[in-house]
């Protein structure tokens, strides 16, 4: 069972209390953009098999979005943070690199 | 290859079984092949079969990180059915069935076949007139279902529970040249085949990197050294992602984790395969008697072929309503596969950015089914260029908008 602590309310929920929300720090392409940007926007993720960024509701709690950092080859967390942010915050990176030394944010 | 048939079960019976070959070789990879598939799944098995059957390529080499079959090949629920909505589809699920039908024939190996008929159940409403509007365009597609009384689903399956308080049975779409297929023996069958025609069929070996130059393939990195080749073919289902980031594009795929399991073995007693969507269950019995239970996939990406509990205990909590008897039951098995997303629930069988490289993926929660029909349209994309069952399924749909959609006709279970 994955178990997650959502920032927002400070509550330990696992999964069955949340709704996953797929890739997070998605740069949004809205209308009157390129073909090509709005198709990425829209459609093209990642899906990398390691260390991964996603959006999260806390459903049945406060309701509320909140960003995750978790392995998805591993199932590791690696910490979850606000959803007020374009990228994830230092402390995260720090416990993901100490993992993973070759690891970088692309 | 020597050909399997009553006499040479006689033949070997009266000579100790000494004389039974492997089915398949297992050689060194040669420095470059005309052409290469990564994936020695059914998919990737299958259009090396063909390729070689309809388009004469033999100079051929199929590479799996693990062992063959051991993927998504080995750990679906072998439900085999073509009532699709959307015409592209019924016509490559179809073209799939239809060769599931001559396939121990056509590969001299016997891959089990049983066209039990597949009954999905509309127990809402909504899925009625949704089930009547596909039988009404599988009736213009060609394909052979029609939408049954609740009536006629206690007839065909007597062990369903039709008027249970939450779950009732208002009807079916019925398809009854649909059923199941030994999934082991399609993957088997085919690198039989294959090696047979020359293939090189090499396990253990990954493939590290995708090489190019002036953005034409020329070959990949292995573990097994350097294999250089003018054609490549991506089939590696959950994996899709990984190989096209070494390829240098991304793919429009979340790969997530999809659960099955197995009772004990009981006597017959259910000789069709049930898919109940609302509830996100459907169940068959197997040949040794045990029940096989597929539910919902994960919501978030993962590949580690394990899954979350509570999607067993949705999908058996939903069934045990509609099949009280299996209430008792002891479950043996549980396991996970990766499958590979896309937005619209159906498949990617298209050329790449990068020019000789093709990818064959996202065929999500229900690749077992389209395993010939899929390997035939692939390889005759790999080997002309185009093919009229692929074509609706070009990586290009998505910018274009011209979506295939199956995911509110057929995503919710397969």
């Amino acid at each position: 069972m994955l178990i997650l602590t959502c920032p927002n309310c400070g509550l330990t929920a696992d999964e069955t209390e949340l709704s996953p929300g797929g890739e997070a720090h998605l740069k949004r392409f809205g209308p009157g953009s390129e073909d090509i940007d709005f198709e990425g926007y829209l459609f093209h993720r990642a899906n990398p098999k390691g260390v991964h960024f996603e959006r999260w509701r806390h459903a049945y709690g406060c309701g509320k979005w909140f960003l995750a950092a978790r392995d998805t080859a591993t199932l590791e967390v690696y910490g979850t943070y606000p959803a007020q942010t374009t990228e994830p915050p230092a402390e995260i990176i720090a416990r993901i690199t100490a993992r993973h030394p070759d690891w970088s944010p692309t | 290859m020597r050909r399997y048939s009553a006499f040479a079960i006689v033949r070997e019976a009266a000579r100790h079984h000494l004389g039974w070959e492997r089915a398949w070789a297992s050689p060194s990879p040669k420095a470059r092949y005309d052409a290469v598939i990564v994936g020695a799944g059914g998919h990737g098995l299958a259009t090396a079969y063909y390729l070689g059957k309809n388009h004469g390529i033999t100079n051929l080499a199929v590479i799996e990180k693990g062992w063959l079959g051991g993927g998504n090949t080995g750990r679906n629920t072998t439900i085999i059915r073509s009532n699709y909505l959307q015409d592209p589809s019924a016509a490559i699920y179809e073209k799939s069935r239809s060769l599931y039908e001559t396939m121990s024939q056509d590969l001299n190996y016997n891959v089990m076949f049983s066209p039990r008929g597949v009954m999905m159940l509309a127990q809402t409403e909504h899925e009625v007139r949704g089930y009547r509007r596909t039988a009404h365009a599988n009736a213009l597609q060609g394909v052979a279902t029609e939408f049954i009384a609740p009536e006629r689903v206690r007839e065909l399956c007597p062990i369903i529970n039709i008027d249970g308080p939450r779950y009732p049975v208002l009807g079916a779409l019925w398809q009854p040249r649909g059923g199941t297929a030994r999934h082991d023996a399609v993957a088997w069958g085919y690198a039989r085949a294959c090696s047979a025609m020359g293939m090189d069929i090499i396990q253990q070996c990954e493939v590290t990197g995708v090489q190019s130059t002036n953005g034409k393939v020329t070959g990949v990195r292995t573990t097994k050294g350097d294999i250089a080749t003018g054609k490549l073919g991506i089939v590696v289902a959950g994996h899709s992602g990984v190989l096209a980031e070494m390829a240098g594009f991304r793919l429009p795929v979340e790969s997530v984790a999809l659960q099955a399991l197995v009772s004990e073995p009981i006597k017959p007693c259910m000789d069709v395969v049930v898919m109940a969507n609302t509830v996100h269950g459907y169940m068959s019995q197997s040949d040794k008697g045990e029940m096989v239970i597929g539910g919902g996939a994960d919501g978030y990406n993962n590949y580690t072929q394990r899954g979350s509990f509570h999607h067993i205990e949705e999908t058996v909590r939903a069934l045990i309503e509609t099949f009280p008897m299996i209430s008792r039951l002891k479950m043996l098995r549980q396991w996970g596969g990766i499958v590979d997303m896309t937005g619209d629930r159906s498949p990617i069988l298209s050329k790449t950015p990068l020019e000789g490289c093709f990818i064959n993926c996202g065929w999500g929660t229900g690749g077992f089914k389209a395993i010939p029909g899929s390997g035939w349209g692939f390889a005759e994309l790999m080997a002309k260029g185009h093919s009229p069952l692929t074509a609706a399924f070009g990586l290009e749909r998505f910018r274009e908008g011209r979506f295939v959609d199956e995911s509110v006709a057929a995503g919710v279970a397969h």
